[in-house]
């Protein structure tokens, strides 16, 4: 396990990562993911990494070393799309038993390379090493190496068990995998100069066929994608392309550094989420082209083909412009690149109410400051709770999010929309903008949600009842009120004062009084204005004496 | 009947099978507040939470207790602390379901003992409800953690009556086996209380899997039953087990309160649901209500309707053997010939299946033995769209995991009324392919249908849609 170690070492020390140049020596070593917390952890391991970056690979049988837990219970669940092989998808494993983990595994994982090789008959396999394996030190190293040599084909051995690590530390393990045992193994069968690679993109819901026809139509030509849609043969031979473009992702950058280094490949690191970030990329890779030795009237037509592309964008999201005005979105994403996703959605004018910087750089905090203002609320770490009471506050309008918290924005009965790889929509390029702008419309006016939100009936009849019952009650009140003695009681006399008939007829009867003066005495009234409707009372009041009692008192 | 075979392959190609440990953590997913635990690198708990989260599609909670290479060298007293006392802390749950894995189980981690030092050191967690299963993933199978999760709970969690307390005639306990469906479930308990009796299901996926929205945000089960309620199961007058994989959990109740226990293998068909209404109104003492007299007509009606359509069927069923046993001997009654079964452990119940062989394999046997014998109806879980597409032939998702369809969890297949849907849905699918693909032509009789011949180069090339 030693050459592991140094790998993951070597992996932490990445110069090409702009996070990574930020750091000390100490805080490199101690590798570039926060230390899980047991009890609150979420995400994938290293294997899962690892599978992530190399099973786009369509034509490669991809052979998962270890008991049933890891490609039983994984297989399958990648929204990858091939043009043509479908062996990547095919589930296999050593599904290792007891009996392998008392005796090793080794030899059930080479007869498994042998059965695979005479089943299919792959151009090449890949073996994961995962937990148990990688503990009761099964050698996998050893084994593809025999393996490749005695069937004469290309066994490569992927060594990233789950516990060395997070899954983006796997993708970085699966690209040392491809570097030390893959690329420069084969020649392409010509080579243009115009001949690029794309690295780090995974061709989710086919989403580079949305961009692909821009690049044919420039006469730009994909030598190797790592790994979407991608064949073994093309990965291989991966190390003539002229330039290349590391997309969207971090995870690949000692690939595409590595690469330079070896083969002298430049490459830029690029997105194609976004109309302005599509139209860059395309920018950069014409001039890394031309830099390298094509005709410069690439850039021309480059430009030619932007410009087209922008304007049909522009002119299919304008519709859009009003109807989102002063909607918020919310952005909870890890994967992809917030500030790219930002930029798209401002595009769209969307306002942003927050985005997670979980995974971003110090640059891509600078760029989302740039593009949001300021007082860009970016969310290091947000709890489900957190997001659910910012949704349920109605703070957003929709939340764009990974699958892993959609029901945080479902269950508070709020628009989402998957952003993710499992997602099954295709966002990139400009097509995929106008795509993604159609999907928010389309959750946002959803007319469900007004009904979602709206207060059950059944339980507006009970409130009704309840209210029925306080009206009942309000109208005796108000019966009372209308009653002709009260009105006459309620009638004013002192103005000054407000004193009403009702409090004077009271004093005059309870005191047995008989004078303007003793009236005035006993109630608040001023005896001023007032004097002569108090007279008039006094003298249509009956003179009664007071009540015993009281006449005691005085 | 059947002969039980197991192939000498080493690479398992399209698994059929899942892990032992979910199996685990998806029982403790049916008690309220719960949070299940698997105590394994992050990727144990990571893989098995999208396929709940795929198939349920809803919020799933499962943590993880991180092992990483060194905690895994040193053992991983400290990470189960951690990882209770964050999930304590944070979550703040009723009870958290502990599930071994492969990595832990191979280091010989003692997590019994463990918990009983946890509760030394921490004095708050003295008396919270902490269940340990020992589930690793190179044994079994998902079915049989369930089997022995459901299990360990009645042990720990289920109080044995004082002598001489009183049975509450009305109180049923029913444990039902994983391949019921919160829908299942909650046909059952209508069912029930229709006999006058009052269940509690352990577990009880119901409360809380069923897709209702609740009033909060909680990070544990949003329902489901709770522990008070557990611990009170022995006061019940019988308990119902449902599917040869609760025996155990059966007998472990029946030991520790006396209750005595009904196995009912299978709910889907006519004749088991005949026995099993039949016991409610013996135990309740009431007579069958109206509404299952005539449910069980409609049941009867859907199997003269529907076995024009399955009757001679050649069926390739893959599944784990409580729901391979059921759904393939309700088909097997209705004139369909189970011709090739596959399913992932072993059972007593395997060789009572009409038909000649079951293999314990994969799905690529599954799709060879269906290719071969020119099976005309698969069945099997939604891993099986691969080889539904190859094989050209109706595809019957049925069991976990099922990622590609929406409605998973209510999915009827119990009672009288479960098992009429089923037939219709399964005969829809046989008449549906009928329209779509094998419509009578001026030719047709002229060329018998020809077999699928067994194509290896086909396989591979064979493209098909590849999105999810």
């Amino acid at each position: 396990m030693s050459s592991l170690s140094a790998t993951i070492q070597k992996i932490f020390n990445e110069p090409g990562c702009a996070k990574n140049a930020n750091k000390s020596d100490a805080e490199r070593n101690k590798g570039c993911t926060k230390q899980v917390q047991p009890g609150g952890a979420a995400g994938g391991c290293a294997f899962d990494g690892a599978k992530i970056a190399l099973q786009p690979f369509t034509d490669v049988a991809h052979l998962v070393h270890g008991p049933i837990a890891c490609e039983g219970n994984s297989w399958d669940n990648r929204g990858a799309a091939s043009s043509g092989a479908s062996i990547w998808r095919t589930g296999l494993t050593t599904d290792m038993n007891e009996t392998d983990i008392v005796f090793g595994g080794e030899k059930r994982l080479y007869k498994a390379i042998k059965e695979i090789v005479s089943k299919y008959n792959p151009p090449a396999i890949f073996v994961y090493q995962t937990c148990v394996p990688a503990m009761i030190g099964d050698d996998i190293n050893a084994v593809c190496k025999a393996a490749s040599q005695k069937l004469g084909k290309p066994v490569i051995p992927v060594n990233s068990p789950g516990f060395v690590g997070s899954k983006n530390l796997g993708n970085k393990l699966a690209g040392e995998a491809l570097l030390e045992h893959v690329i420069g193994t084969q020649e392409p069968d010509y080579t243009t100069p115009y001949d690029i690679n794309l690295i780090g993109e995974y061709n989710l819901s086919g989403e580079l066929w949305q961009v692909k026809p821009l690049l044919d139509e420039l006469g730009i030509r994909i030598l190797s994608c790592i790994s979407g849609d991608g064949k073994y043969r093309e990965v291989a031979s991966s190390h003539r392309a002229r330039a290349a473009m590391m997309v969207c992702s971090k995870a690949m950058i000692s690939v595409a550094r590595k690469m330079e280094e070896r083969y002298g490949i430049p490459f830029f690191e690029g997105s194609f989420y976004g109309i302005q970030d599509s139209s860059d990329s395309l920018r950069q890779i014409a001039r890394l082209l031309v830099e390298r030795g094509a005709p410069s009237e690439l850039i021309e037509r480059t430009e030619a083909v932007i410009a087209r592309e922008e304007a049909g964008a522009w002119a299919a999201i304008e519709p859009y412009k009003p109807r989102f005005a002063g909607k918020r979105a919310l952005l909870i994403t890890g994967g992809v690149k917030s500030w790219s996703v930002v930029a798209a959605l401002q595009e769209a004018g969307l306002d942003l109410v927050g985005t997670s910087v979980k995974k971003s750089t110090k640059q891509d905090k600078e760029r989302i400051k740039e593009l949001m203002g300021q007082d860009a609320h970016m969310i290091e770490d947000m709890t489900p709770r957190e997001i659910y009471k910012m949704l349920k506050d109605a703070k957003a309008d929709i939340m764009l999010s990974g699958g892993k918290s959609q029901f945080v924005a479902l269950k508070a009965a709020m628009p989402w929309l998957d952003i993710n790889q499992e997602r099954c929509h295709a966002y990139m390029g400009y097509l995929g903008m106008v795509k993604l702008v159609e999907e928010i419309d389309k959750a946002l006016f959803n007319p469900m949600w007004e009904q979602l939100r709206r207060p059950v009936p059944w339980e507006q009849v009970a409130k009704n009842r309840q209210t029925k019952v306080m009206a009942q009650m309000d109208a005796q009140a108000a019966e009372v009120a209308a009653d002709p003695e009260t009105t006459r009681r309620a009638k004013k006399v002192c103005f000054c004062k407000e004193v009403d008939l009702g409090t004077l007829e009271d004093a005059i009867r309870s005191h047995g009084l008989t004078s303007v003066e003793a009236v005035r005495q006993h109630t608040n009234a001023l005896g001023g204005c007032c004097k002569r409707r108090i007279e008039d009372i006094l003298a249509k009041m009956p003179v009664s004496s007071p009540p015993a009692m009281l006449q005691a008192a005085e | 009947m059947a002969i039980v075979t197991t192939p000498k392959k080493a690479c398992a190609v399209n698994p059929l099978k899942m892990s032992q440990p979910i199996g685990g953590a998806f029982a403790f997913m049916g008690l309220r507040g719960a949070m299940p635990l698997l105590h394994g690198s992050q990727g144990c708990t990571s893989f098995g939470l999208t396929l709940f989260v795929r198939h349920f599609k809803e919020a799933v909670p499962l943590q993880t207790t991180a092992m990483s290479e060194v905690a895994t060298v040193l053992g991983g007293y400290e990470n189960v602390e951690q990882a209770i006392l964050n999930i304590y802390n944070r979550a703040k749950p009723e009870i958290i379901g502990i599930c071994s894995t492969g990595v832990t189980e191979t280091n010989g981690d003692d997590v019994d003992g463990y918990i009983k030092l946890i509760r030394e050191q921490h004095p708050q967690l003295a008396k919270f409800p902490l269940v340990f299963v020992s589930t690793p993933d190179f044994k079994d199978t998902f079915q049989d953690g369930w089997g022995k999760t459901v299990a360990c709970m009645v042990e720990v969690l289920v109080e044995s009556p004082a002598g001489g307390a009183e049975r509450d005639p009305a109180r049923v306990n029913v444990l039902p086996g994983c391949h019921l469906t919160p829908g299942d479930l909650d046909e059952l308990r209508t069912i029930l209380e229709d006999f006058g009796l009052k269940p509690s299901f352990l577990p009880d996926l119901a409360g809380s899997l069923d897709g209702h929205i609740p009033d909060e945000f909680t990070p544990t089960t949003i329902g489901g039953i709770g522990v008070d309620e557990v611990a009170g199961m022995g006061r019940s007058s019988c308990t119902i087990a449902i599917g040869e994989q609760m025996r155990r959990a059966a007998e472990a109740m029946q030991a520790k309160t006396g209750v005595p226990f009904r196995l009912f293998e299978r709910l889907c068909g006519l004749i088991p649901n005949d026995e099993f209404i039949a016991f409610l109104s013996d135990i309740s003492g009431r007579p069958v209500p109206a509404k299952y007299r005539r449910q069980r007509g409609q049941l009867a009606d859907a199997m003269l309707d529907a076995h024009f359509h399955v009757g001679g069927r050649k069926l390739a069923i893959g599944a784990e053997p409580d729901l391979l046993f059921d759904l393939s001997s309700m088909l097997h009654e209705m004139g369909a010939q189970v011709t090739a079964a596959v399913t992932t452990t072993q059972s007593p119940v395997l060789e009572r299946i009409g038909t000649n062989e079951v293999l314990i394999g994969d799905l690529e046997d599954l799709e060879e033995l269906a290719r071969t014998r020119n099976c005309d109806l698969l069945i099997t879980h939604s891993h099986g769209r691969q080889a539904a597409a190859r094989l050209k032939i109706p595809f019957y998702r049925a069991g976990f995991p099922m990622f590609d369809r929406i409605g998973a969890g209510h999915q009827l297949s119990v009672g009288y009324r479960g098992t009429r849907d089923v037939i219709f849905d399964i005969a829809n699918l046989v008449i549906a392919d009928r329209e779509e693909n094998h419509q009578p032509t001026p030719d047709s009789w002229r060329t018998s249908r020809q077999p699928l011949k067994p194509s290896r180069r086909s396989f591979i090339a064979s493209t098909e849609e590849s999105i999810a």
